[in-house]
This record gives C-alpha cells, sequence and structure tokens, in this order.
C-alpha cells in the first residue's frame, strides 16, 4: 500500500494506483479528455496536470503512480488557467461546430468548455481541411473534429486487433486514417464494430444517423410499419432518459414505438429464440453426425462475421450458417406475418432497433439478406439513434405506461433476452441443445462459467457421458487465442480443445455494443449485463424450443429446424474477403 | 491523385536479411525507399504479410518519418528556397504559381509524374534570391512572370 497526501486528505491506496485513481477514492475529480477507462493512458492532451507541493514541476495524473508521501494539489488557480490553456489550444485546431455535431450535447470537449466558462477564442483557428469519411454507411469519420487523443487507434488495434485505423504523418498534419493515401474505411479492414465511436471523446467518430429513413416510411400512409428491438437495447437506452445502467425498459420502449406510428411492434427476441433453435440443431448434427465439422461458432456478430472472413476465412465451415436474430425477424415479417395479415411484403417497411452500428451494415451484406424477395430488414439504427427519436417525437418515457409486443413475432424465452451479454449465445444454445440430446432438462439452466467479463472463459458440460467443451470471446483481440488453440489441435490431429465457441466483438458483447449510449466502463457493462440475467431469471420461459411462438412458427410455416424452408429463409453463406481492397 | 504507386519486385530476400534484428522493419523500408526512390503500396502490403506486421503499423512508420516518401518521385524536381533572403525577396509568389500552373501542393507530384515540388530552406546561393532549382539547374532572380516559361522548357523536353 502506497500512503500520500490530494490536498491535504489522506490516502492509502494499492501500489501502482495512478493519482486520477487515488483522488477519485477521495471524491476529487482531476478533469481528463484523452484517458478512457477502459483503455491504458496516452497521455497527449495534458489537462490532467497536478503539482506537488514545494515543486513547480507537472505531473500528468492519468499516467503518474502516485507514490509513498507525495503531496499532491489537483486544483489552485495556477492548475487551472494551465488547463483553460490546454482547452484553448485545443479549441483553435477544432471546428465550432457544436450545433451541428454528432456528439452535440454529449461530447467530452464541448463539456469541458462549458465547465471551464471557455467564451472567447484565445488563439487564431486553424483548421485542418479533410473530408469526412462515410463509406461504410456505419459509422462516420470526421478527421477535422479529431483532437488527437488516441482513444480509437488504441481500441481498433489493440482491443480489436483490427488496425484499421492509424495515425498518420505527424506533428501538425497527424490525422487518423485507413494505411495509406485516399484508402477509405470501407476499403480498409474495418469490420464496423463501432468501438471507435464508442470511445472517441468528440464528434470526429460517430454513427451513421439513418433516422430521417425512418421518419419518412413513418409518414407514409400506404406503407406498413414494423420494428423490432434488440435485446441490450432495453437495458441501455435508459441512460439516455436519467435511468441507471441496467434498468429493463422493454415494455415502455414498445408504447414509444406504437406512438412514433408503427402498426407491428416486435422482438428481436423471438429471433434469437429462432435462431437457438436452428444453431443448436446444426450443433446436435455437427456432434452426432459430422464431428469433422466441429468446432462450431456462433455468426449472429456480424462485426465478427467480417472479421473471420477477412482474417480467418480458413474457418468459414466451422461458422453456423444461421442468420442473426434481427435477420431472422426481418424476413420472417415478410413472408411468414405478412402472409398471416395478408400485407403486400412490397409495402412493408422493416427497422430493427441496435446496439450495433455493424448491423447497418449486415443488412445489405449478402443476396441473404433479400430471401423475402425484398431487402428483409430496411434500415437499421442504433440504440443512440432511438433515443433521439423517442426525443423528438416529444414522448415522456420516464411515464409512459407499459404496453405488449404484437404477435407473433414478439414473445420470447429468457434465453433469447441473454442474447444481448456476453456468454448469452452459448448458455441459451446449450439449455435447447442438451434437451434435444439427452431429451432431458437441465438441473441448473444457469451457466456461471460463461458469464462475467473475462476476455475468455472457458466450460465443460457433461452431456450423456461425454465432455462438451465451450469457448466465450469477446473483444476481438481475445479471439486469437481461442482459434489457434483450435487450429493447432488440428494441424496436430489431437483432440479438439472446444466443441462449440461463442463469439462477440465487442467487450461485453452487445451490451457493451457501438451504437450504445455513451459513457462505457465495465461497472456499466455489468450493469446493463445484469439487467439481462435478471430478465432471464423472471421469465418463465427459460428455453428457446419451448416458446409456444416458435412452435407455432415450425407448425405453420417453417416444418421443422434445418428444414428446406428453414435453410432459405433463415441461413446464410460467408465468403473469403480481402482486408485491403487498395 | 491518380498515380502509378504500384511497383512488382520480391522482398523476401531483405525480410530474410533483416529477420530478427532489432528495428528490422525501419531497415527493411530503407532499403526499399532507396531502391525506388518512394515505399510503393504493393511492397508494404507484402511485406505486412510476411513480417506479420499490420499494414497501418508500416504506414505509421513510413508517415512518421520525412525520409520516406509513398508516391514516386517526379521526372523533375523543382525546389524552391524559402530561406529568409527568398522569402523577402517574394519565393512565396514564385511557389504559388508552381502550385496553380501544376495544380500541385509542396510535396506532391503532378498527375503525369514530371513535376515534384519541394520546398527547402536554403540553397546555397541567397545572392540570387529568389532562387529555384530543377534537378540540379540553378535558376535565380526569378520573377513570377517567368515560371511558366521555365516550366514549359521542361515540358517540352520531355
Ligand atoms: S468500427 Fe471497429 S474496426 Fe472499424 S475502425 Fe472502428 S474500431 Fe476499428
Ligand atoms: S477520432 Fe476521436 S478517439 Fe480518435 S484520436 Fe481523434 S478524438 Fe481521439
Ligand atoms: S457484439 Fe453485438 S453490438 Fe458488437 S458488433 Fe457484434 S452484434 Fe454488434
Ligand atoms: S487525461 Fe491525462 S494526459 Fe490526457
Amino acid at each position: 500500500m502506497v500512503k500520500a497526501k490530494i490536498n491535504g486528505i489522506t490516502v492509502n491506496v494499492p501500489e501502482g494506483t495512478t493519482i486520477l485513481e487515488a483522488a477519485e477514492k477521495v471524491q476529487i475529480k482531476i478533469p481528463t479528455l484523452c484517458k478512457h477507462p477502459d483503455l491504458p493512458p496516452t497521455a497527449s492532451c495534458g489537462i490532467c496536470i497536478v503539482k506537488l507541493v514545494g515543486s513547480n514541476k507537472m505531473l500528468r495524473a492519468c499516467c503518474t503512480p502516485i507514490e509513498e508521501n507525495m503531496d499532491i494539489i489537483t486544483h489552485d488557480p495556477e492548475i487551472v488557467e494551465v488547463r483553460r490553456t490546454v482547452i484553448e489550444l485545443i479549441l483553435s485546431k477544432h471546428p465550432n461546430e457544436c450545433l451541428t455535431c454528432g456528439r452535440n450535447g454529449n461530447c467530452e470537449l464541448q463539456k469541458l468548455a462549458e465547465e471551464f466558462g471557455i467564451r472567447t477564442s484565445a488563439f487564431q483557428q486553424f483548421l485542418p481541411d479533410i473530408p469526412p469519411d462515410t463509406s461504410t454507411g456505419t459509422i462516420v469519420l470526421e478527421p477535422r473534429k479529431c483532437i488527437s487523443c488516441g482513444r480509437c487507434v488504441t481500441v481498433c488495434q489493440q482491443n480489436q486487433n483490427v488496425w484499421a485505423l492509424c495515425f498518420m504523418d505527424r506533428g501538425f498534419g497527424t490525422r487518423i486514417s485507413p494505411a495509406g493515401d485516399g484508402v477509405s474505411l470501407s476499403e480498409s479492414p474495418c469490420v464496423k464494430c463501432g468501438q471507435c465511436s464508442a470511445h472517441c471523446p468528440t464528434g470526429a467518430i460517430f454513427e451513421n444517423d439513418d433516422t430521417a429513413k425512418v421518419w419518412k416510411a413513418l409518414q407514409d400512409k400506404d406503407t406498413y410499419c414494423a420494428v423490432q428491438i434488440a435485446p441490450a437495447v432495453r437495458v441501455a437506452i435508459g441512460e439516455a432518459f436519467g435511468y441507471k445502467p441496467g434498468a429493463n425498459l422493454t415494455k415502455k420502449i414498445y408504447a414509444a414505438l406504437r406512438r412514433m406510428g408503427f402498426n407491428a411492434v416486435f422482438d428481436t427476441n423471438f429471433g434469437a429464440d429462432v435462431t437457438i433453435v436452428e444453431e443448436a440443431s446444426e450443433f446436435v448434427q455437427r456432434f452426432t453426425e459430422t464431428p469433422e465439422k466441429l468446432p462450431l461458432i456462433t455468426s449472429c456478430c456480424p462485426s465478427w462475421v467480417d472479421f473471420m472472413e477477412k482474417f480467418h476465412p480458413d474457418m468459414k465451415e466451422n461458422f453456423s450458417s444461421c442468420k442473426s436474430p434481427h435477420a431472422i425477424v426481418g424476413v420472417l415479417a415478410k413472408t411468414f406475418f405478412a402472409k398471416k395479415r395478408r400485407i403486400d411484403p412490397a409495402n412493408m417497411f422493416v427497422l430493427s432497433v441496435m446496439p450495433c452500428t455493424s448491423k447497418k451494415y449486415e443488412i445489405t451484406r449478402s443476396d441473404e439478406m433479400y430471401s423475402s424477395g425484398y431487402q428483409d430488414v430496411d434500415v437499421s439504427i442504433t440504440t443512440r439513434e432511438l433515443a433521439r427519436m423517442i426525443k423528438q417525437a416529444g414522448i415522456n418515457i420516464n411515464d409512459i405506461s407499459e404496453e405488449e409486443p404484437d404477435h407473433v413475432l414478439g414473445e420470447y424465452s429468457g434465453a433469447a433476452t441473454i442474447f444481448g451479454v456476453t456468454g448469452g449465445v452459448m448458455e441459451a444454445a446449450l439449455r435447447t441443445a442438451y434437451d434435444y440430446i439427452t431429451g432431458g432438462k437441465l438441473k441448473n439452466v444457469e451457466f456461471e462459467n460463461v458469464r462475467g467479463i473475462e476476455g475468455v472463459k472457458e466450460g465443460a458440460i457433461p452431456v450423456n457421458g461425454f465432455t462438451v467443451k465451450v469457448a466465450v470471446a469477446h473483444g476481438l483481440s481475445n479471439v486469437e487465442y481461442v482459434l489457434n488453440k483450435v487450429k493447432e489441435a488440428k494441424r496436430a490431429g489431437k483432440e479438439l480443445p472446444y466443441h462449440f465457441i461463442e463469439v462477440m466483438a465487442c467487450p461485453g458483447g452487445c451490451i457493451g455494443g457501438g451504437g450504445q449510449p455513451y459513457g462505457i466502463t465495465d461497472e456499466i457493462r455489468k450493469k446493463r449485463g445484469e439487467g439481462l440475467y435478471d430478465e432471464d431469471h423472471n421469465c418463465k420461459l427459460r428455453y428457446s424450443h419451448e416458446n409456444p411462438f416458435v412452435k407455432k412458427l415450425y407448425e405453420e410455416f417453417l416444418d421443422k429446424p434445418l428444414s428446406e424452408q428453414s435453410h432459405h429463409l433463415l441461413h446464410t453463406t460467408y465468403v473469403k474477403r480481402p482486408e485491403y481492397q487498395k | 491523385m491518380e498515380q502509378n504507386t504500384t511497383a512488382t519486385g520480391d522482398v523476401s530476400f531483405l525480410v530474410e536479411k533483416w529477420r530478427d534484428k532489432k528495428g528490422s522493419l525501419i531497415m527493411i523500408l530503407h532499403e526499399i525507399q532507396n531502391h525506388y526512390g518512394f515505399v510503393p503500396r504493393d511492397i508494404s502490403l507484402q511485406l505486412s504479410k510476411l513480417l506479420d506486421v499490420p499494414l497501418a503499423r508500416i504506414y505509421e512508420v513510413i508517415t512518421f518519418y520525412n525520409y520516406f516518401k509513398l508516391d514516386p518521385p517526379g521526372k523533375y524536381t523543382i525546389s524552391v528556397c524559402l530561406g529568409t533572403a527568398c522569402y523577402l525577396k517574394g519565393a512565396p509568389e514564385i511557389v504559388d504559381e508552381i502550385k496553380n500552373l501544376l495544380n500541385i501542393e509542396e510535396g506532391q507530384t503532378t498527375e503525369d509524374g514530371l513535376f515534384h515540388l519541394d520546398v527547402v530552406r536554403c540553397l546555397g546561393c541567397c545572392g540570387l534570391a529568389p532562387v529555384m532549382m530543377i534537378n540540379g539547374q540553378i535558376y535565380g532572380k526569378v520573377k513570377r512572370s517567368e515560371v511558366v516559361d521555365i516550366l514549359s522548357r521542361y515540358k517540352k523536353e520531355d
């Protein structure tokens, strides 16, 4: 333990604690800008400087470990003046475009300027002239608003291991960019996970806003508008309205969507139940008939799919061919539901509300995304976009009464709702697969060892005298470890280390998705995850295949899991893609 | 700027030569720069695979050091001095004029690959200010109106 003083208050903290963290322990908030709690410090901005008593040297609190007997001052007129200058210098290279910015109202730089009462420009402005990059249709890069904090680069390179972004040039000309002059993000290895946008403090990276398309569809009297919300949305959107992380707003969101004018309010969780039935069937089939096609790897995260197609195309055959839940609800809305209700699918508009920027890409990623004969999901928006729409519509979500979803694509099991958190897909699939293989029920449906926020989780489940070995990875940098083990075992002709692997691109799974409300930390990930586990725990229905509406779907429309009709509508294919197109 | 930034060539021997040595990426890039006069994209892509280093890392290095260039050098390199003497005698106007005529910025090469524009500190002949130099040939006391004439000589020659 280290004992020191901060503003005269004694602190006792473990060795290695930074001055910033130690100050938080005694309720002192040192301002930060480049430092993000998820990431190691880049120490590039200088706003977090503090002084030692009797010394003129300034230390950066975010990256300096506190030492025994340090006597630290975090706030005095001189320090505040230096911090103000830091902000003014940043602003001299940053456009004053807050009113039209994607981050208006939740920008960390804007907030600092507000707190420090910046009223005039102290330095002459000099703005870099770099055009925005809208090429992916998922996130937008606006390098003019970049303050070179380095968070996105660290996230993309270290946490996601994608290396789509880097700093090009140095000094005044430094800019974030994919590798190469004139190479756009869509021509780079970017997997569209949006983690860069979730970590950027400013409006230099933000989601591509598709809300105008949604309003337009809602305006059109001849269009039948259907909507679905993903599991992770319900436990995060509240943060935009003053709720605590993890507060479950499912039925309030249904009500709000209905008021916005949607004709049918569905739930992606229904699609998750169908995904599980198909994927568990796939697993059972491979497990019992074609073990050479193991391990089975989950495919419901489009960024993970994109990553595999670019970096591990040799694993194509191991991927579940099953579509992701929102794609399934999309295609079923325009086929099964449309037929039942006698609606012409040509006049249907299906929106999906996702925690995810990548789903914007997924809805047109391959021919199979049009298997209803139309684009199955017309538009996908993020949690952040829906929060804005609810505000624009003037709906008081805090006081609105709860409502139920619409049949037949609305009811769901607890297994579906945990899809939104790392380990959830695995857990849901195991519940059903166990039943399929053994014909019996699991004693305990909660798999503790695939829960939690460690990057890689492993587990073993005895099934009929055989041990099913599973692995769960989230955050793409954790994938390599798992895949290497599989590849090595295959090369050496050894027993497989895993039979079933779940991967989610975003740390924490979709609850930590790139389209979720800003300010993500592990603490918030945990709370959102608990929100979903609580819902599952309180559900009467814990098994996807026991969802009565899923049963009905198969009886009336699909026949049985992996049937020809299922394959036609609910499955997809994968191709090898180049890392760089230029 | 559409340019021929590709070049073929096998750099695996370079990778072998520098394998397991410290700072090998920079050394390899040096050899490539010296050989081609720039670091061609195809070669960088090849290098990325051979060294198992992300392309983004390679570009971070290339663009960090002024020594490395991403574009092939022009056939004629125009250097305009912006040292104090030349500056005062109107060199910025000369630079502007060249930029206008050739439609390039400093450090860039024209689309046809003919001219490359650099600004330099001092060419060692301040008495002739403002000075520009094209492939070693010095032009002194240059007037803005003369620039178009000087450049056209090289265009004709080509
Ligand atoms: S979306 Fe993901 S992969 Fe693409 S640049 Fe951002 S962090 Fe990197
Ligand atoms: S784009 Fe955002 S996260 Fe990336 S360096 Fe610039 S300000 Fe930081
Ligand atoms: S983990 Fe979820 S939110 Fe993140 S990219 Fe994958 S599907 Fe989207
Ligand atoms: S927050 Fe410490 S240097 Fe930026």
